[in-house]
């Protein structure tokens, strides 16, 4: 599995600095699929090996994890927090609202594989209600209006 | 650890201090209910079915996860507590497919009767339940998920209990799930335990599944025919077509040195018995081809035969093969027929281990054998040579739990990278050819270990390792077949003086019985040389001659002289064992009595169809000397078990069957054993019998008619009938309590090389054997075709 | 991936006693600047105290776990057993999944510094050489500004080798999350960082005996820590003399949240009047409506009425007496047109996406009274479903593996029991009668 410099060196320092090996699965996985988008088998068989586990650990431990995913996903991923903060300041209409204007629903990809769409539990941005995260980004007091235009931004930077 | 004294539902109990409370109610005969926890896997605490109400506690308790301590005052039936435990099981039915009477479980089913204990059949819930297909993970095993209560016992037993991990949880909360290695499938030891442990009906057996219900079959608890170990099983049994026919083999109720364990032969290779390809005529050659005749004229034919060509070529014209997988009746009847009868010596059997060398280097020691259930609990254990993994699973099953639950310390030296090696405290990887045997040596100081310094292995670490044997107060030595003769007595020498015992591992499910019986050109039972067999020869009218006589190599060679009139094969295929041309025996008069046409069988001139050990009664010596009584579960039509079949040649031969067998000789007599699949009741009558010391024997076709003999005779088994004939095993001593002073011939041993998913011939009949995926990936061994 | 970085907004009040705030907003993420601000002034007169004067300093404060337990901190660090064979470790709990608590996040993001210093004094009180920071995986952004705060520790020096010149060692690492709610319960957060699915382990052994890697573990949540440099400069007595009393010392990260006029994090004394927090900190509700609910500090405490809500003060004891949670400092004010099955609703689709599913009753409990609550909002449900949720949730509390199971009954077991009627409002096949807050049946799976 080829990496990008910086990410392998980051595995090779995480593998390392931790008392037991297995502690740098988590970050492996994350920061790999930062990279590569998934986690494809490849990097499956991959992190395993680095961190001496069995597939089916790391499996294991991929499917507890919210974050984590073993399919491609857009490329922003549209996290729109419902949880009750959230939803009693209108993150319902938010998420609709983006279900309308992407033409997806929960947890599906648009077609031309820019955004996915989530609907997720608290981001710990609850005085700013309604909150979004796009990839690892936070938009506070969202509206449908302000999200609107959040996704013209992000549907141009695909452009550039 | 000390005692301490708790009280459950006002009772006192009395249990040492670190028990778990679960385990101190059970003591008292109070019941918990329980999922998840399962002795001696790890506790989970997940099930909450074991909840109870610890004084000075705020909460309920699981009794699972507390250790008692003295003064502790529990109670396990307050309406508080049956209310909590019928709310789980009411949560537990909210999400699961109440089908029970189509379920493969039904009638064996832990959340079944769970609902029934605590009446919580009304479904509270009004949501619809999840539906999803059927898995099926590999020829054995089958996964429902919506059935599945999340107990982790598959997960643990597969990990902790096997140390093959293959099986996990996968996401979270409700959509939790066990989940295969391979995504799609397993790839295991496809033991199987996964499947007994699981409390409801997820997990469920190819080989069973839905062909019957529980209470259809009859079940008989007899021993399994595979290895050296002897693993108890319980066959689930029904009437068939041709007589009854083994549905199911498991080992739930635990009794037995296994417990709960059985390897993938145990639970399933069962099957072998039920091939297609069995023989189920007599075969009589006639114009070059065997033809079904009956069993009057193939009896008739071979005494007739065996008659001319003793008393025209004498006893010594004749040779006899004995079986590993026959019972010690047959055994010792076998040879006795061959020394009385047949007027032979010529007699042996596909030898795997050396137990002559293992009786001349204990002989006249006490205390110098170790049981199979010391392996479990010993603190420490050398293991020289085998691949317990492979070919003694139950032994690599006690010896990883030994380190789990005892602490056990173990020591292997190997030239392979045995599985085993994860559990050992010290591996010493020794090089290939005679590298056991060199360690030894070096052990015993004969040698410098120059040799074993091999790549893997630093003379730091050989030092060290031998240090740490050298510190070992109460050693368990196991060798396998690496070491033989001179090695096995230098390795006694280093052991007994410090107080160690000892195991000799041979292949087959009763290649130690096949020993003590004196399946030996040069031995008489219990390891007794021809010139000390007084005791034998009275009592066999003289007949027998202290002439050695000739071993399986011997034999053919005779053959290929024209000197070996006749040749009797009993259950074993030496002309693939031993990759002998056909041709060889194209003028003797072959007899083989077996299940199916082998090799040796297809040059016979006659061919009897034999029984095999699911068919029969008798007793099996398993590779560490204890020995165990066999129930015949299935019934084949058409076939006779191997006792029977000498008592008729020897009958039609004109013998004193009386003096062969001396049966109808107890006060009064009972049927017993024979009645078969109905053994549940038998065995019991049986015990009754032996406690009153009556014995059944009405026949001369009842094996139990032997064991008398056998007990009178041979030495080191004169053991406890009550014991055995309870089902218990019992530890014999016939190579420690030999006189053997000199060795027969170790050069002829040769390893059986079976893996776990080949069993011999038998493995070529079984489907479940030749169906999994690993079957396909073990190398073949040395030996392309397996036998016996 | 870069993350982009718009500073989080902050609130103020003029009640507002700000010990961990004060740093807000001053660039005190850069050490120069924190040093500037009193920075690592604690951590050097730790250096100088006895591990037994810290840890007294600390319990004279009279601080409690922020986490939401609200364990008292000195006492958790009195646990560490003097002799350990195996090393021992400070570890931080930044998982912050509570619903409606947003607090650590400033810490972090305004004061990262405070955290390092506290886990540092932690250190020297138990005897510790490593410290462990873990963040959720979605606070990536923040978990940048921890790195290079830590970083910068480490040059300068008060990280590392031979910390200060004192002659101590002391490392930090930090850690990223996956996203699991669980993985905030202490034990759970030991199993993540150790690589594994977050899953509660049995208890005993605690942590401070038997926690991370085998090793005597302190874990404390980000504020808790964050709270530590004050109390070792200026004093126990200090700190503790902003609370009622010497069980609810000091301050607390207030996070107001849903139904106010003026949302936002505020810095309030233990033992604050509610009536204050509400109608003044918070500005009353929008809309000129009323209160109608109010969850007291995250969605894992029972649930107060208008009148429990306006007579409550915000302190530990207040909560204890009614045997219920004062919590994580995560206030959601619910107006009076929200309907409370809804609201019972979505708390119960967390817990139900949340629970790990470990044990029978939280896992099989939560996705049924889901399935239930789904069922009763959308009109379909019968009066026996009341009881049968409050049967369920009962028998959830207090016999789970872990709290989660408590957290997800307490929320419903106070709203069935406060608001029967609007439950009873939804029978009969009637639609639900609150103005609609979106009127879809989202279901997370
Ligand atoms: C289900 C559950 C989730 C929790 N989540 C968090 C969390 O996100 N952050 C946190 O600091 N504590 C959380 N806690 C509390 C921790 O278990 C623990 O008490 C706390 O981190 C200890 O730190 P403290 O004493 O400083 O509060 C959670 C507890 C439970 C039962
Ligand atoms: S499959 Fe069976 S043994 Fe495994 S967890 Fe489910 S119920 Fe338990
Ligand atoms: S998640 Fe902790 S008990 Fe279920």
């Amino acid at each position: 599995m080829q990496y990008s410099p910086q990410l392998e060196q980051r595995f090779q320092k995480l593998v390392s600095q931790y008392p037991w090996k297995r502690s740098a699965l988590i970050p492996l996985l994350l920061y790999a699929q930062d990279e590569v988008g998934y986690l494809s088998d490849e990097v499956i068989a991959d992190i395993a090996k680095r961190v001496e586990l069995t597939e089916l650990e790391v499996r294991n431990v991929i499917s507890y994890y919210s974050l984590l995913r073993t399919r491609p996903a857009g490329k922003f991923v549209v996290q729109v927090c419902t949880n009750i903060s959230c939803m009693l300041r209108g993150a319902e209409e938010v998420f609709e609202h983006c279900e309308r204007r992407l033409g997806v629903g929960h947890k599906q990809v648009t077609k031309d594989g820019t955004f996915s769409l989530e609907e997720v539990e608290c981001i710990g941005a609850c005085s700013w209600a309604p909150a979004v995260q796009v990839n690892y980004d936070f938009h506070l007091n969202v509206t449908p209006e302000t999200m609107n235009k959040l996704l013209d931004d992000y549907q141009n930077k695909t452009r550039q | 650890m000390a005692d301490v004294s708790i009280t459950v539902d006002g009772k006192k109990v009395t249990a040492p201090a670190g028990t778990l409370l679960i385990e101190a109610c059970k003591s008292a005969g109070i019941e918990v209910p329980a999922f998840c926890y399962y002795p001696g896997l790890s506790v989970q605490g997940a099930c909450r079915m074991c909840l109870v109400r610890i004084e000075k506690m705020p909460k309920l308790q699981t009794a699972c996860t507390v250790p008692i301590t003295d003064g502790m005052v529990v109670t396990t039936d307050t309406p508080e507590v049956v209310q909590a435990r019928k709310a789980t099981v009411e949560i537990l039915l909210g999400n699961h497919p109440l089908d029970c009477p189509v379920c493969d479980a039904g009638g064996e089913c832990e959340l079944q009767d769970m609902t029934f204990t605590y009446g919580a059949a009304e479904s509270q819930y009004m949501e619809a339940k999840q539906h999803e297909p059927e898995q099926q993970w590999s020829p054995v095993v089958f996964f429902d998920r919506p059935r599945c209560i999340l107990c982790y016992r598959c997960v643990r037993v597969c990990g902790e209990g096997m140390d093959v991990w293959a099986l996990g949880v996968q996401n979270r909360g409700v959509t939790s799930i066990i989940a295969p290695n391979q995504q799609d499938h397993l790839e295991c030891e496809e033991c199987g335990m996964c499947i007994d442990i699981c409390p409801v009906g997820a997990l469920t057996s190819g080989a069973y599944r839905y062909k019957t219900r529980p209470w259809e079959m009859n079940h008989v608890g007899t021993i399994c025919t595979h290895c050296g170990d002897g693993c108890k099983t319980t066959l689930g049994v029904r009437r068939s077509k041709g007589g009854m026919e083994i549905v199911r083999g498991d080992n739930r109720d635990k009794s037995g040195i296994n417990g709960d364990f059985l390897c993938i032969k145990g639970r399933y290779a069962f099957d072998f018995a039920n091939s297609e390809d069995r023989i189920t005529q007599p075969l009589l050659r006639r114009e070059g081809r065997l033809v079904p005749v009956s069993w009057e004229q193939a009896i008739d034919h071979v005494a007739t035969r065996f008659k001319e060509v003793r008393d025209a070529q004498g006893g010594n014209a004749i040779g006899v093969i004995g079986s590993n997988r026959t019972t010690n009746e047959e055994n010792y009847l076998l040879q006795k027929f061959a020394r009385s009868v047949l007027g032979t010596n010529n007699i042996d059997h596909h030898r795997t281990a050396d137990y002559p060398g293992f009786a001349k280097a204990i002989a006249g020691k006490q205390n110098i054998t170790a049981t199979l259930r010391d392996t479990m609990t010993a603190p420490a254990v050398l293991l020289i040579g085998s691949d317990p993994t492979e070919q003694h699973p139950l032994l690599a099953w006690n010896l990883r739990t030994n380190l789990r639950i005892h602490n056990g310390r173990i020591y292997i030296v190997n030239s392979r990278d045995v599985k085993l090696r994860r559990q050992a405290r010290a591996f010493a990887r020794v090089p290939g050819d005679g590298g056991e045997s060199s360690f030894v040596r070096y052990l015993a100081g004969q040698d410098n270990g120059r040799q074993l310094e091999s790549g893997e292995l630093s003379r730091d670490a050989l030092t060290k390792f031998r240090d740490q044997l050298n510190d070992e107060k109460e050693l368990i030595v196991i060798f396998g077949s690496e070491l033989r003769g001179d090695d096995i007595s230098v390795l006694v020498n280093w052991g007994s003086s410090r107080g160690a015992k000892f195991i000799c591992l041979g292949d087959y499910a009763n290649s130690r019985g096949a020993a003590d019986m004196g399946l030996y050109p040069d031995l008489l039972p219990g390891y007794t040389a021809l010139d000390r067999g007084s005791r034998f020869t009275e009592e066999y009218g003289g007949a027998a001659q202290a002439v050695r006589g000739l071993d399986i190599g011997g034999m053919f060679n005779a053959a290929a002289n024209g000197k070996l009139g006749a040749l009797y094969v009993v259950g074993s295929n030496p002309i693939a064992r031993y990759n002998v041309n056909p041709f060889t025996l194209s003028k003797t008069f072959v007899v083989v009595q077996d299940m199916f046409l082998t090799e040796t069988a297809t040059t016979a001139e006659v061919v009897l169809p034999a029984a095999n050990a699911y068919e029969k009664g008798g007793s099996f010596t398993n590779t560490y000397g204890d020995v165990q009584m066999l129930r015949k579960a299935a019934d084949v039509a058409g076939v006779r078990p191997d006792f029977e079949l000498i008592v008729r040649i020897a009958d039609r031969m004109g013998a004193d069957v009386r003096k062969l067998v001396p049966f109808g000789k107890g006060l009064r007599a009972d049927m017993g054993q024979s009645r078969g699949a109905q053994a549940g009741e038998a065995d019991r009558h049986l015990v009754w019998l032996a406690a009153r010391n009556l014995e059944p024997k009405l026949s001369p076709f009842d094996p139990e008619a032997l064991l008398d003999e056998i007990q009178r005779l041979v030495p080191g088994y004169n053991v406890s009938r009550l014991q055995l004939f309870s089902g218990n095993e019992v530890h014999t001593f016939a190579p420690e309590q030999s006189s053997l002073t000199a060795a027969s011939s170790p050069e002829s041993i040769v390893p059986a090389n079976d893996t776990l998913f080949t069993s011999g011939t038998l493995g070529r009949y079984s489907n479940t054997l030749n169906s999994v995926i690993e079957n396909r990936r073990a190398a073949p061994a040395e030996s392309e075709i397996p036998a016996d | 991936m870069k993350t982009i970085y718009t500073p989080t907004p902050l609130a103020s009040h003029p009640d507002e006693v700000r010990v961990i705030s004060k740093r807000f907003g001053q660039g005190a993420h850069e050490i120069e600047r924190y040093i500037q601000l009193d920075g690592y002034k604690a951590a050097r007169k730790a250096l100088e105290m006895k591990p037994e004067e810290i840890i007294n300093e600390v319990k004279a404060s009279g601080l409690r776990g922020r986490g939401g337990a609200g364990f008292a901190t000195g006492m958790k660090w009195s646990f560490i057993p003097k002799q350990s064979d195996s090393p021992k470790y400070i570890l931080i709990n930044g998982d912050e999944s509570e619903p409606a608590t947003c607090k650590d996040r400033l810490l972090v993001e305004y004061d990262p510094h405070a955290i390092i210093e506290g886990v540092i004094i932690a250190g020297l009180a138990v005897g510790a050489k490593t410290g462990f920071i873990y963040l959720r995986g979605e606070y990536r952004y923040l978990l940048e500004i921890m790195e290079r705060a830590v970083a910068d520790a480490y040059a300068k020096g008060f990280l590392g080798k031979n910390i200060f010149g004192s002659g101590h060692d002391f490392n930090i690492l930090t850690h990223t999350g996956a996203g699991a709610y669980e993985v905030g319960e202490e034990s759970a957060l030991m199993e993540s960082l150790e690589g594994k699915r977050g899953l509660p382990r049995l208890k005993p052994p605690f942590p401070a005996i038997k926690g991370l890697y085998g090793g005597p573990t302190v874990i404390n949540n980000v504020e808790t820590i964050a709270t530590v440099p004050p109390i070792i400069l200026n004093g126990g007595k200090w700190y503790a003399a902003f609370g009622p009393n010497e069980k609810n010392g000091g301050t607390r990260l207030t996070c107001l949240t849903g139904h106010f006029n003026k949302p936002g994090v505020y810095e309030l004394p233990l033992g604050y009047p509610a009536n204050k927090m509400i109608y003044e900190v918070g500005g009353g509700i929008p809309n000129g409506r009323q209160l109608k609910a109010l969850v007291p500090g995250g969605s894992s405490t029972f649930l107060l009425n208008r009148e429990e809500a306006e007579s409550a003060t915000m302190d530990y004891d207040w909560f204890a007496k009614r045997g219920e949670f004062l919590g994580s400092g995560g206030v959601v004010a619910i107006d009076d047109q929200t309907c409370m099955v809804k609201v019972a609703l979505r708390i119960m689709k967390f817990y139900q996406h949340e629970s790990c599913g470990w044990c029978i009753p939280c896992r099989e409990g939560t996705d049924w009274l889901k399935k239930t609550l789904i069922r009763f909002h959308a009109g379909a449900g019968a009066t026996k479903d009341i009881d049968q949720m409050l049967y369920l949730a009962n028998n959830m509390a207090g016999r789970t593996f872990c709290a989660l199971g408590d957290a997800a009954a307490f929320p419903t077991i106070s709203i069935v029991q406060k608001w029967r009627n609007e439950f009873e409002q939804h029978l009969g096949g009637r639609s639900c009668p609150f103005e609609k807050v979106g009127d879809r049946q989202a279901v997370l799976v």
